[in-house]
């Protein structure tokens, strides 16, 4: 088909387009030069409003796409890697689990209610248009130090947001991480993460092809708010951030809900050649993205855009991030059909365009015309923009910026811990630890998500991963009329087990390191609850790429993961880069966030953190010695700063130490009675939370051998570390495998009694009444948000 | 190990229980569904693969209950998003007067969290759910005692380990309603600590008298209840106190319904 080319013309009302514009919406003078070079004329507003946001840093990964490559993105289960709306891998029985973690950090810092809340619905939508059910999330959140005085509204704020949006939309939040740093007091960070299921045969992706197919906008109608918020997240704060409100959107967890079972409702009577959601730049890049991927063209109608505010501009309607919206490309003769189902969901649809083969991103409007208006002007609509897609797409801007080592970071490796003076009292410092708000409990953020809805909530928050049941009718109709039809068709039952985990302080010190150990966590976190690891989502949290500083810190955090990934077989299929984490030239820590999902193969694998009955035996799987304790809790505490040389994981026992694990934990006859990992507070808070965080407090005697330095020893938080409860009629087996493989196994102690006592060869260490340990670790975030 | 406790009925007449086991087979549930409702999957789930009763579901916008329907589920969520008040709007729509006749008929009616809230925003239950005491959304397990005989309270344990999940759950009535209420013996359950004992302490929301759930209809034939039995109710999850109450309402309507053979003479 070949389509009329009519040359862009600018709307009436609009600014005049030149260099200096162009600066105002961060588009560098090379790139606006090279937009009027391959356009051969100067853009019309609408368009440089486009390209803005298409060439942001959020939307373009422009300073990333480079070092992105390098990470493993594919393995036997892989279905669908990075550059979809999420991806997805292959759990058996024709099912697939489908996620993604993104960021919403700079509109939480704005609003952190609205902020949060729609971090959740984005990410949501971002599932659920790959036609899976979201059973799912979690969340990684940063907070400036506890005692600033910006730091408990944001807590307060952002937690309600987050609850707020989940539970109402009923979708379980089951986990996370949460941490304080004086370098996030300007920049916090909420970082998002959904997790679906889908049928293999019923994904959907983000393609817009088949010449003349129609275009459909279902969801909310289009309002002003979150103009340009991709081009917001792209930019530094400095102290007049709060003023940016405006361009934070605003959440309806009610319509998103009517939306998701339309959608699937939709997906299951296969009705469509693709579906986007309009997420950051809205309809701008979902449209383009779904031209992009299939190397097709659109042309749009703006005057059929449903609204919900007069006298919208081209620009407006271009930019405007109001949630709760999908764009779909129909098969054709189904757009009748897709209509009656948003009807019965008494959602807004509205056919606003068609597909091409031009390649061309080609958006029309009547100048003056508002379907609002009680008697609208005849509509005439104009070319407003026409832009090559590739120009948006695959050609926008990619820059190998320059790299650095911080000099500063030798001198902050070079501390040493045992210059700490020893602690009086280790059994206070240890109730110290455990009240500190980065070691203690979560429960008063999690008991403000809805945790058990749906009903499969098999491991709650406050273990090492969640896990979670969902129940699949084998014909694959997983929308309301499938489930509730379910007993006709025959179901299986699928158990996930979710985690999501990050630590800048790590990276700060060491960025290769750092990233070596989260991705090593996040996965021996799921192997603690009875999970395999299929597949890795990656939210990347740094500051701003033109310091050669931080790229520096953001390329090697990108090798370290990398190798993690290869050593662990798990591979990265969905992720998000959040850079310009900045206030006034301040950066946050290097934050990479991993979520990893698991796949539990039977009921009777799922293990539990907890010691759950007096006499088992205690047993540590992996290296016997805690230190060296830089960058621990331990020296935080003590000194202020991050600094100390950091303990190095050794990747290929991680491998060994995670696979002997879950051998064990698959054992039919059940050795194992539970699994938790040791990391933040080290061994002793490790223990201190398995004898108190089951239903009920079961304690323990453990005594450490060796010559290691006491806070070393109790504090230090060398990775690769499992403690187990072992039947004591098979300590001696446990341990045989563990030989066999090459991991070290120590026999600690038994459960039992109402203390936690740690001696050290012989001598008491720590003894401490599980109760007192128990309101110390509940209470910790008690400083900031009272009781 | 995760078993800790797994509720078994007492069976003692094996006569009973066929009478049990031959009217599961023959009861029909319905579960109630609303745009804005989130716990139907589980409720759905419980009633049909774990109590393992005939389970269908019916549309807000349906004027009439699938023929035969014995037991209704209204299930929590935020039924058209419950910006106005929880339940306020879904008063009106269409299924609801179908459940009042339902009810005035005497058929069994289990409204749970947002359900609850629906039934006393429809006056098919007295008194109101409020803003929880300390205003914030909370979801965590807390105990309960049955209080009162009645078709869903009938033979349960002493206390039952439940789920909560709401921001909106104080219950409170003016003091006549709770007096006839305590009079008329239909307060169904009270929030109480593990033993068993009803204290402030152990109230999650600050309901009056500790209610958790409250009985209605001509017969005891409708509750509410604000903790979420249908939410733990198999081992999986750690606790199956909940399923406690579905074979509660099977029991008891068991023992009530005419024999098979008549049954579908009738019909």
């Amino acid at each position: 088909m070949t389509e009329a080319r009519a040359a862009a013309v600018s709307f009436p009302g609009d600014p005049h387009v030149d260099a200096t514009l162009a600066r105002t919406h961060k588009l560098s003078p090379d790139e606006y030069a090279r937009a009027v070079s391959v356009l051969g004329r100067t853009p019309t507003y609408a368009e440089l409003g486009v390209l803005s946001v298409m060439w942001s840093e959020h939307c373009s990964y422009k300073s990333s796409r480079v070092h992105l490559s390098r990470l493993p993105t594919k393995g036997p289960r892989v279905i669908q890697g990075p550059g979809e709306n999420a991806g997805v891998v292959d759990i058996g029985d024709n099912f697939a689990v489908v996620f993604k973690m993104e960021s919403h950090n700079h509109p939480s810092y704005i609003e952190p209610y609205q902020g949060a809340a729609t971090g959740v619905g984005g990410i949501l939508r971002d599932v659920f248009t790959m036609g899976a059910r979201p059973i799912a999330c979690l969340d990684a959140l940063r907070f400036g130090r506890p005692d600033h005085p910006k730091t408990p509204s944001l807590l307060r704020g952002v937690v309600a947001g987050i609850g707020g949006y989940g539970n109402s939309i009923g979708i379980p939040t089951v986990g996370g991480d949460l941490f304080f740093d004086p370098a996030y007091d300007g920049n916090i960070l909420v970082n998002a993460m959904a997790v679906g299921v889908v049928h293999k045969d019923r994904i959907f992706y983000g393609r817009a092809s088949g010449v003349g197919n129609p275009v459909i906008y279902v969801g909310a109608r289009t309002g002003r708010d979150g103009i340009h918020g991709a081009t917001m997240a792209s930019d530094e704060f400095s102290a007049d951030g709060p003023s940016q409100r405006p361009t934070v959107q605003v959440g309806d967890p009610f319509m998103e809900k009517l939306l998701l079972e339309a959608c699937l409702e939709i997906f299951s009577e296969d009705l469509l050649v693709g579906v986007q959601d309009m997420g950051a730049a809205g309809l701008t890049s979902s449209s383009v993205e779904m031209a992009g991927r299939s190397g097709s063209g659109l042309d749009l109608d703006l005057d059929l855009i449903p609204r919900r505010a007069k006298r919208l501009t081209p620009y407006e309607m271009l930019l405007s991030e109001s949630q709760e919206r999908m764009l779909m490309v129909a098969k054709p003769g189904n757009e009748q059909r897709v209509f009656e189902i948003c009807k019965k969901w008494e959602l807004d649809v509205a056919i606003v365009g068609h597909v091409t083969t031009t390649g061309r991103w080609v958006i029309r409007a009547t100048p003056g015309y508002d379907p609002l208006d009680p008697h609208p002007i005849p509509r005439a609509p104009v070319v407003v923009c026409d832009l090559p897609v590739p120009l948006l797409h695959d050609d926008a801007p990619k820059y190998d910026r320059p790299r650095k080592d911080d000099p500063t970071r030798a001198q902050r490796l070079a501390f040493d811990p045992s210059t700490i003076a020893e602690p009086a009292s280790y059994s206070d410092e240890l109730l110290a630890t455990l009240a500190s708000p980065n070691i203690g409990s979560r429960q008063w953020v999690y008991r403000q998500y809805d945790h058990i809805v749906r009903g499969g909530t098999a491991i709650r928050p406050g273990g090492d991963a969640a896990v979670v049941r969902a129940i699949l009718p084998t014909d694959g109709r997983i929308d309301g009329v499938g489930l509730g039809r379910m007993a006709e068709k025959g179901s299986v039952e699928k158990l996930l087990a979710v985690a999501a985990d990050g630590q800048g302080r790590y990276c700060e010190l060491d960025p290769v390191e750092g990233a070596k150990q989260i991705v090593a966590e996040v996965c021996r976190n799921v192997v603690c609850t009875g999970g395999l690891p299929v597949g890795l989502t990656d939210c990347l949290n740094f500051g701003s790429p033109e310091r050669a500083e931080i790229m520096d810190q953001f390329s090697k955090a990108i090798d370290g993961m990398a190798e993690a990934c290869k050593a662990l077989s798990v591979p990265i299929v969905s992720g998000n880069v959040s850079l310009y984490n900045e206030t006034d030239g301040r950066a946050i820590l290097p934050t990479p966030m991993l979520g990893c999902v698991g796949l539990v193969e039977h009921r009777n694998h799922v293990t539990q953190a907890a010691f759950r009955a007096a006499d088992l035996t205690i047993v540590l799987l992996g290296p016997s010695t805690g230190g060296p304790l830089g960058g621990s809790e331990y020296v935080v505490r003590k000194t202020g700063k991050i600094q100390g040389p950091l303990p190095r994981i050794d990747l290929e026992l991680e491998r060994r130490l995670q696979s002997l694990l879950l051998d064990l934990l698959r054992d039919p006859t059940h050795p194992v009675k539970s699994a938790h990992d040791v990391s933040e507070g080290g061994l002793s808070v490790a223990l201190a939370e398995c004898c108190i965080v089951g239903p009920e407090a079961v304690g323990a005697v453990v005594n450490l051998p060796g010559d290691e330095a006491p806070a070393a020893a109790l504090f230090g938080e060398q990775p690769s570390r499992v403690i187990l409860s072992v039947d004591p009629q098979r300590a001696n087996d446990v341990l045989e495998r563990a030989s066999a493989v090459g991991v070290s196994a120590l026999v600690l102690g038994k459960t039992g009694t109402s203390r936690l006592t740690i001696l050290r060869n012989g001598a008491p260490l720590v003894d401490i009444d599980l109760s007192a340990a128990k309101k110390a670790r509940d209470n910790c975030l008690a400083p900031i948000v009272g009781t | 190990m995760r078993r800790v406790r797994q509720w078994q009925p007492a069976l003692r007449d094996s006569a009973q229980w066929a009478q049990i086991a031959c009217y599961r087979a023959r009861m029909h549930a319905t579960v109630v569904v609303f745009p804005g409702s989130n716990a139907d999957a589980e409720m759905i789930h419980t009633l049909r693969d774990v109590v393992q009763v005939r389970t269908e579901v019916a549309w807000h916008r349906d004027a009439e209950l699938p023929a035969g329907t014995d037991l209704v589920a209204i299930p929590g969520g935020f039924s058209y998003g419950d910006y106005l008040r929880c339940g306020a709007i879904a008063k009106v729509s269409p299924i609801v007067a179908a459940i009042r006749r339902h009810v005035d008929r005497g058929g069994a009616v289990l409204g749970v969290c947002n359900g609850f809230q629906i039934l006393t925003e429809a006056g098919l239950l007295p008194g109101a759910l409020t803003r929880n005491l300390h205003l914030r959304f909370e979801c965590r397990d807390i105990f309960v005692k049955p209080v009162s005989e009645g078709p869903f309270t009938s033979g349960l344990p002493r206390v039952l380990r439940l789920p909560i999940a709401h921001a909106e759950g104080r219950y409170q009535a003016a003091p006549d309603v709770l007096a006839s209420l305590e009079k008329d013996g239909l307060v169904a359950l009270r929030y109480c600590d593990s033993a068993g004992a009803i204290t402030e302490d152990a109230n999650p929301n600050g309901s009056l008298s500790s209610i958790a759930g409250i009985y209605g209809g001509p017969k005891k034939n409708v509750l509410g209840l604000m903790p979420h039995p249908e939410r733990m109710s198999e081992p999986l999850v750690g606790y199956s106190d909940g399923r406690a109450i579905f074979d509660a309402i099977v029991r008891s309507m068991a023992r009530s319904s005419r024999p098979a053979a008549q049954l579908s003479a009738a019909s």
